[in-house]
């Protein structure tokens, strides 16, 4: 599920971190999420695009820091910040009004629309079978940025058909139902994972399989989804890592060890596999 | 007017079995010691208000002073789970414990509207997501000029907030800078305030961004070196990245907590 790879030279883990960093070429400004991808977030800035601004729910905005945080709120991010601001004024003025390009954010459970859970796994939300972390930003995020990226791991209790809780709506039941609502922003429009790249579908706004991971078979996808992934017409893969793209995520993660390819955030795996050990 | 006070009487004086605390700080000036004192003097029944409960509130709810949280995310960060806190919801361990639950923006709206002598706010907020179904705080209201359909979540007024700050002058005036979060609404939402400060200074003299919360509106200052660690103060110490990492060990296993708590409860002065 994790850390497979058929590829020599790198891990699944950095492959999915460079796509999710390559991703964020062109924007403006990032809403980061703790974890997945605040290391990709800052592998773009180091390498791809300097000027991308970093902003964290702590109230940091522009933050430049040298090694990726291990919480939205280190010291880091506060003293490399262009502006720090309350956290009433982050969500309020900064994140509601649709100023923020690009929500970059992980999941416990992702469903076939995007939705996703980092509140409870099990049916019964009073007496759950795994108590996640709970919301923290995400909902908002997920509504009030243009768009939405999720950096996750594929694995089967990851990707479900259905999410047990909608802690964050990705295109709900399906086409229209955001515009029901009256979101403003787009919704997920890329789920990047450790073996490759799914998109909502025009359409149905289904998640489908665009992009494969180097060296990743696309049935090896499909046995880590949870639903009949789709899978696009004109399936392409992934441009292999660069030297330079390893040299400095290596770089940028060995400068604390484990922080980097522990922490999965907020709601994150970490939390769900810590669980499933009970 | 704030008092200058020890820890230990400012507890006392401040905070009862069944009020509503929020120990506030989001990932810095998290209020450790008095969350610590609060465990020490056996408070019990407690409501506790946070939006980022992190191993503070697990040590508290793990040695019983809570009996419900009203929160927005609840992690050890970048770590993983707060195990004594999924303990209690999943497990009722030491007790049950009643969930509030939010998101980080309605939380911080609900403290705004709460400082601000309002019975609720507004924002965008909670649309399509199951929240709602589970929060009673959490309601729908139109725009009286729009008509347009806008989310509301109920003020929050604790009874009592407990902040960590830099400094304080001889006054009581209150210093903080950096990452403030949303210390100031739950101060000024707060029926009662208590901060804990590295240092009582002469004067303040001024810090780029600071906040200063004047004397006449907390309660009480008790001086607590060190008094956010393993969390951090902005130029005073760096975040103890080792201990967050070691909660996750002690925290997963009652009997390893269980000796912790023995260890805080032992320890005269407290553990640092």
């Amino acid at each position: 599920m994790t850390g497979a790879t058929g590829s020599p030279g790198w891990t699944a883990d950095e492959m999915m971190t460079i796509a999710a960093a390559r991703s964020l070429v062109g924007r403006t400004a990032c809403f980061v999420g703790i974890g997945l991808p605040s290391v990709a977030a800052n592998l773009a800035r180091r390498l791809h695009h300097p000027g991308l601004v970093l902003v964290y729910e702590s109230g940091t905005i522009g933050a430049k820091p040298t090694t990726p945080p291990l919480s939205i709120g280190d010291g880091e991010l506060a003293e490399t910040a262009d502006s720090v601001v309350s956290v009433p004024e982050i969500f309020n003025y900064w994140l509601q009004p649709g100023r923020i390009d690009v929500g970059f954010l992980s999941a416990a459970q992702i469903d076939r629309f995007g939705n996703i859970n980092t509140t409870v796994v099990g049916p019964d939300y009073r007496r759950p079978k795994i108590r996640l972390p709970g919301a923290g930003g995400a909902p908002e995020i997920a509504a009030s940025c243009r768009e939405v990226f999720v950096v996750v791991r594929h694995g089967i209790r990851t990707f479900v058909d259905r999410v047990d809780f909608v802690t964050s709506l990705g295109y709900g039941d399906g086409p229209g139902h955001r515009e029901r609502l009256g979101l403003r922003g787009r919704g997920p429009v890329l789920v990047i994972t450790d073996l490759g790249i799914l998109e909502p579908d025009p359409a149905t706004r289904e998640l489908t399989l665009t992009t494969v991971h180097p060296g990743v078979h696309v049935d090896a996808v499909l046995a880590a989804t949870g639903w009949d992934l789709a899978v696009a017409d004109g399936l392409r893969s992934t441009e292999p890592p660069t030297a330079k793209e390893l040299s400095v995520l290596r770089e940028l993660t060995a400068s604390d060890g484990p922080r980097a390819a522990r922490s999965t955030g907020e709601g994150g795996l970490n939390s769900q596999s810590k669980g499933d050990e009970r | 007017m704030a008092e200058l006070t020890s820890l230990a009487e400012a507890v006392e004086a401040l905070i009862h079995d069944g009020d509503t605390v929020a120990l506030e700080g989001f990932t810095h000036l998290i209020p450790v010691a008095a969350g610590q004192e609060i465990i020490r003097q056996g408070r019990r029944d407690l409501t506790l208000v946070r939006m980022t409960p992190d191993i503070i509130y697990d040590q508290m709810i793990g040695a019983g002073c809570a009996s419900a949280l009203v929160f927005s995310w609840g992690g050890n960060p970048g770590v993983g789970s707060l195990h004594r806190l999924r303990d209690a919801v999943e497990h009722d361990w030491p007790g049950p414990l009643r969930l509030e639950e939010h998101s980080h923006a309605g939380m911080a709206n609900r403290y705004v509207a709460g400082a601000a002598g309002l019975p609720f706010a507004v924002l965008r907020g909670y649309v399509g997501t199951d929240l709602a179904k589970h929060t009673p705080t959490v309601a729908q209201v139109a725009c009286p000029f729009t008509g347009e359909v806008l989310t509301a979540v109920a003020a929050l007024n604790p009874d009592v907030a407990v902040v960590h700050a830099q400094r304080a002058d001889r006054r009581g005036n209150v210093q903080l800078w950096g990452i403030t979060g949303v210390q100031k609404e739950a101060v000024l939402a707060a029926r009662r305030s208590l901060v804990t400060v590295e240092e009582v200074v002469d004067a303040l003299d001024p810090r780029p961004g600071a906040v200063v919360l004047p004397a006449w509106v907390v309660s009480a200052v008790a001086v607590a070196p060190r008094g956010a660690h393993p969390s951090y103060a902005q130029g005073y110490y760096e975040r103890d990245n080792g201990y967050y990492r070691d909660w996750d060990a002690i925290s997963r296993d009652r009997t390893a907590f269980t000796g912790w708590l023995d260890r805080l409860m032992a320890a005269a002065g407290g553990p640092r």
